[in-house]
């Protein structure tokens, strides 16, 4: 089922449909909460995601650490960010690999400090293909 | 009899308890906040209640997908920080206050509001950070808390007005706690940002600055507000300021604003803070 907030740009709320196909690649996210379990995936990333129950274009875009296709795989960004904090990085890294147009950390910080991504032009997909 | 003296609203991105935590406070990135926040540390200091009653978000912490209760209640002795991916902040535990937990959720449950009931979670930086910026790095926090959880990450979400309902439920459960304590209210979380995405970044400082407005002048403006006006134009987890509603609708008709501050950026988030006082 549609719903009203899908046409808004380049976001991906964590709802029934998301949580259907992200469940395990989240699951392994939380995972990363407990140390022994950090542990185990430091050891043998492959392995380790082999213990769970995702698809394998979940586990490619883990390893890979390609954090937006993660999203739009089903990953929630709050879970991805266990898996940004377990590579000891700050999430500014995360969120530049994300945005489009992909920016460094630097460029992301000096965005955010100039004020960050203005909402006018940013509101719908409608707005974006007419932009 | 209880009196609830006051409400705060502050956002809680990671990256100030993690500024705290480093002693970073003092780098340029940091200080101009920092020093912003001074009279909110010097009101706190000044107006410190028995109990705080803390709206939070767990952050895929202690609830998950496995199971993620609209709004909980914690009961426990005691609270530890958690770890959520890189070890505990080293902050002090956080004593609860059981008494007026059960309180809250007896009566509550008798204005229609099932709470769900946890003694054991941990407390991740949606709830230790809020206690870091308004009472700095002590030995032991100066008051008992009381945490309150809600879903703001899986949807189905609760409406805005559904947390403003709630928060009246609170306000009214304090009001008639027997004890004489002083008790605190904090809505925690926003304001406007956006986590993931291509649209990552966003933020919106005209958004922001009404909803901090209509705390004071028009409070249930702020309740007719929909997810997807928040997520629309105050950033996917914009949406977390629902949970300034719940600290709102438990103070009175008539609250005096008696700091403000709105700074971005912190890290990807526009920080306000806000103290109302119960008049």
């Amino acid at each position: 089922m549609e719903r009203e907030y899908d046409n808004i740009p380049g976001t991906y709320p964590l709802d029934s449909r998301t949580y259907r196909k992200g469940y395990h690649v989240n699951m392994f996210l939380m995972s990363l909460n407990k140390a022994e379990c950090r542990d185990q995936f430091a050891q043998d990333e492959r392995a380790y995601l082999d213990t769970f129950k995702m698809k394998e274009d979940q586990k490619l875009a883990v390893i890979e650490r390609r954090y937006l296709d993660l999203l739009k795989l089903g990953a929630n960004v709050y879970y991805a960010f266990k898996l940004v904090s377990f590579d000891r990085q700050p999430p500014q890294v995360m969120y530049g690999q994300m945005a489009e147009p992909r920016l460094t950390f630097d460029e992301f910080q000096q965005m955010m400090l100039g004020g960050g991504r203005p909402i006018n032009g940013n509101r719908s997909v409608e707005e974006w293909n007419n932009g | 009899m209880a009196k609830l003296i006051a409400g705060m609203g502050t956002s809680h991105v990671p990256g100030l308890g993690a500024a705290m935590d480093n002693g970073k406070t003092e780098e340029d990135y940091w200080k101009g906040l920092f020093a912003g926040l001074e009279p909110l540390r010097g009101w706190h200091q000044a107006n410190t209640p028995d109990v705080n009653i803390i709206v939070y978000n767990d952050h895929a912490t202690e609830f998950s997908l496995d199971s993620y209760s609209t709004f909980t209640i914690g009961v426990g002795e005691s609270f530890k920080p958690a770890d959520e991916g890189w070890g505990p902040r080293r902050v002090p535990e956080m004593l609860g206050h059981p008494e007026l937990a059960w309180h809250i959720i007896e009566s509550a449950m008798a204005d229609e509001f099932d709470l769900a009931v946890n003694a054991s979670m941990d407390l991740d930086h949606g709830f230790t950070v809020p206690l870091s910026i308004a009472y700095g790095q002590p030995k032991e926090w100066p008051t008992a808390v009381v945490p309150v959880c809600v879903n703001v990450i899986q949807h189905p979400l609760p409406t805005a007005l559904r947390c403003y309902k709630l928060g009246q439920a609170i306000g009214k459960a304090v009001a008639s706690y027997p004890d004489e304590i002083t008790v605190g209210i904090w809505g925690t979380g926003g304001l406007s940002h956006q986590l993931g995405g291509e649209r990552v970044g966003v933020v919106n400082p005209e958004v922001d600055q009404r909803f901090l407005d209509n705390l004071s002048k028009d409070p249930l403006a702020n309740t007719r507000l929909s997810h997807t006006d928040f997520m629309r134009e105050a950033g996917c987890e914009g949406v977390e300021m629902i949970m300034w509603n719940v600290m709102r609708g438990a103070l009175g008709d008539n609250v005096e604003e008696v700091f403000r501050l709105y700074h971005i950026p912190v890290s990807a988030t526009a920080y306000g803070a806000i103290i109302l006082e119960n008049r």
